[in-house]
């Protein structure tokens, strides 16, 4: 369901970051401003693993945003990527999820491009029997695909349609730098499977949701019980000086029930794992922490959770939809036995989690609660009202901040 | 067809429609004890299965871990309330060496939320192996749930 806001009540609250209008979570045309300016603006959208493009031809289909793009390598090796829609009439060339190829053809008139996206071939172009044909004026040249800038950094993919995007680095920021090179420092990933759920809310609901550590301490039972997150823990709420990106950083801590516990109203202390090679994580990053979760602008969650890693793509497709797929992985140089326990902790992630689970369903609670009220706003001051970091967890800061540097992007 | 093999085949019919009745009609508790102690259950996107890549969405390795799931969705998880109707059909046995039985077969789930109609949550094949014992009767081995796609309605809470 999507609702226009009239335009009385499209003037953001003057209490700022910390009240969100509800009409930015169903307004088609605020979606679209989105699309336009976050996702196909100046960022740079993480558009796959390195691992999934191994040689030359190799491609992967995704989005940026609503906009289907191939990314692929050249004959070359060298990392390409345009807009999945053939430039004679606007049809989504490429059908397969990934592959190999020598060039894309159009189905419908064959129009053939070669791995630069450049347009190689046109049928009949000059005409049959000397009827016909192209404009003698029609150059090829001038009619490829549209292009993206393409990066890997240490195994990621990540694109841009600003083809004078700033670089990488710079885009990320010290802190967000460190935490993403923990993950990625130039080893060699090895792919362990996708999986994609379609959740029925708003995109932006999905990055709210992993930038507040005041809810994974209460709506994720399993996490509390289990101590992988819990509020008493020594953690971490970090941004970069946009407010555009996040870190969560915390500790593994214990089973037992404390201050940071009894306010938790289905906590169930005594559960004990009768399998519990379920949660048998084991230490495996330089520094103390058990779990970081990461968001990069406009549309990547890195989720490390005790050994379970994963991106978490995020792919709007209407106001109140957006695709969360979701990549998981570990290291080419992992043991049986590593590779094994990822697999048995991804039971916490993803469709099914029982820790994800939790947010995809209070997601889509979340939409219909807002759909009704479209003049209405979300409260967030849990923890102030300013965007700093935090040594704590009871705090919505970071959503605050996403919102700073929204509302600066979006003019809003 | 001979006649104990259409004997078993029946009786396999059988064990099926008691699995989904379980699984339908709850309780969730029911659910582990059609399964042998050391068995494997997965729910895996096909494709991922047609490409070797090992990563489920539930994933199993014991009837202790089944039983975990049971508590933690009974227990610690958060979800819509919903109904499940399980649909099996084209149940057939493959020629296999050895003891276990191993079973092909389709399957669809329609969930039904409340205040929504009922919709396609997922469709898909069972490649399963069985094993029988004197005492506990037929029991899944091995029960791999590989479904169409690798996209699904918002969340997957119970098992297919």
């Amino acid at each position: 369901m999507n609702k226009r806001a009239t335009e009385a009540s499209r003037l953001w609250p003057d209490a700022g970051n910390s009240q969100i209008p509800y009409w930015i979570y169903s307004d088609p045309d605020i979606f679209d401003k989105e699309m336009e300016r976050i996702f196909c603006g100046s960022s740079w959208a993480y558009v796959g693993l390195a691992a999934e493009l191994p040689e030359p031809g190799s491609f992967l289909t995704t989005n940026i945003g609503d906009r289907p793009v191939v990314i692929c390598r050249n004959r070359e090796g060298d990392l390409r990527g345009f807009v999945n829609r053939c430039a004679h009439r606007g049809v989504k060339f490429c059908r397969h999820r990934s592959g190999q190829t020598n060039r894309f053809t159009c189905p419908y008139h064959q129009w053939t491009y070669d791995l630069n996206g450049d347009l190689k071939g046109v049928p009949f172009m000059r005409g049959v029997n000397g009827q016909g044909g192209m404009p003698a004026d029609f150059d090829p040249a001038a009619n490829g695909l549209q292009q993206l800038k393409v990066i890997a950094h240490n195994g990621v993919l990540f694109a841009s349609f600003d083809l004078d995007m700033t670089d990488f680095t710079s885009y990320l920021g010290e802190s967000n730098r460190y935490y993403f090179e923990r993950v990625f420092d130039g080893r060699e990933l090895r792919l362990l499977g996708h999986s994609r759920q379609l959740i029925r809310g708003n995109w932006k609901l999905m990055f709210e949701n992993i930038k507040d550590p005041y809810h994974a301490s209460l709506l994720h039972v399993f996490l509390v019980t289990f101590g992988l997150f819990r509020a008493d823990q020594q953690a971490q709420v970090k941004m970069d000086a946009s407010g555009g990106h996040g870190l969560l950083i915390s500790r593994k801590g214990e089973q037992k029930a404390s201050e940071a516990t009894q306010d938790i109203a289905n906590l169930r202390e005594d559960f004990k794992l009768k399998d519990p090679r379920l949660l048998d994580p084991v230490k495996e990053f330089k520094d103390s922490a058990t779990v970081v979760m990461q968001t990069l602008w406009p549309n990547l969650i890195i989720q490390q959770q005790s050994n379970t890693i994963a991106m978490r793509q995020v792919q709007p497709r209407d106001p109140s939809s957006f695709i969360l797929a979701w990549t998981f992985f570990g290291y080419a140089d992992d043991d049986e036995a590593m590779t094994t326990r990822r697999l048995r902790q991804a039971n916490l992630m993803s469709a099914s989690g029982l820790v994800s689970c939790d947010d995809s369903e209070v997601i889509k609670l979340a939409q219909d609660g807002i759909n009704s009220d479209v003049d209405g706003h979300a409260l967030l001051e849990m923890g102030g009202r300013d965007t700093e970091d935090t040594e704590h967890m009871v705090t919505e800061t970071a959503i605050r901040a996403f919102y700073k540097h929204y509302r600066a992007v979006m003019e809003l | 067809m001979s006649a104990s093999r259409a004997e078993l085949f029946y009786e396999l019919y059988d064990f099926y429609a008691r699995y989904t009745e379980a699984l339908d009609d709850g309780p969730l508790e029911r659910w582990p004890e059609f399964f042998s102690e050391d068995c494997m259950y997965q729910i895996i996107p096909r494709d991922n299965y047609d490409r070797d890549l090992p990563v489920a969405i539930m994933r199993c390795e014991s009837r202790d871990m089944i039983r975990d799931r049971v508590t933690a969705v009974n227990e610690t998880m958060m979800y819509e309330p919903r109904y499940l109707r399980h649909h099996t059909t084209d149940i057939r046995i493959e020629e296999t060496p050895g003891p276990d039985i191993t079973v092909r077969a389709n399957f669809s789930v329609i969930e039904t939320l409340p205040d929504e109609l009922p919709r396609i949550l997922m469709s898909g094949r069972y490649l399963d192996r069985i094993v029988r014992s004197d005492d506990l009767g037929l029991q899944f081995k091995e029960k791999l749930c590989v479904f169409d796609s690798v996209l699904v309605p918002n969340s997957i809470v119970f098992p297919v």
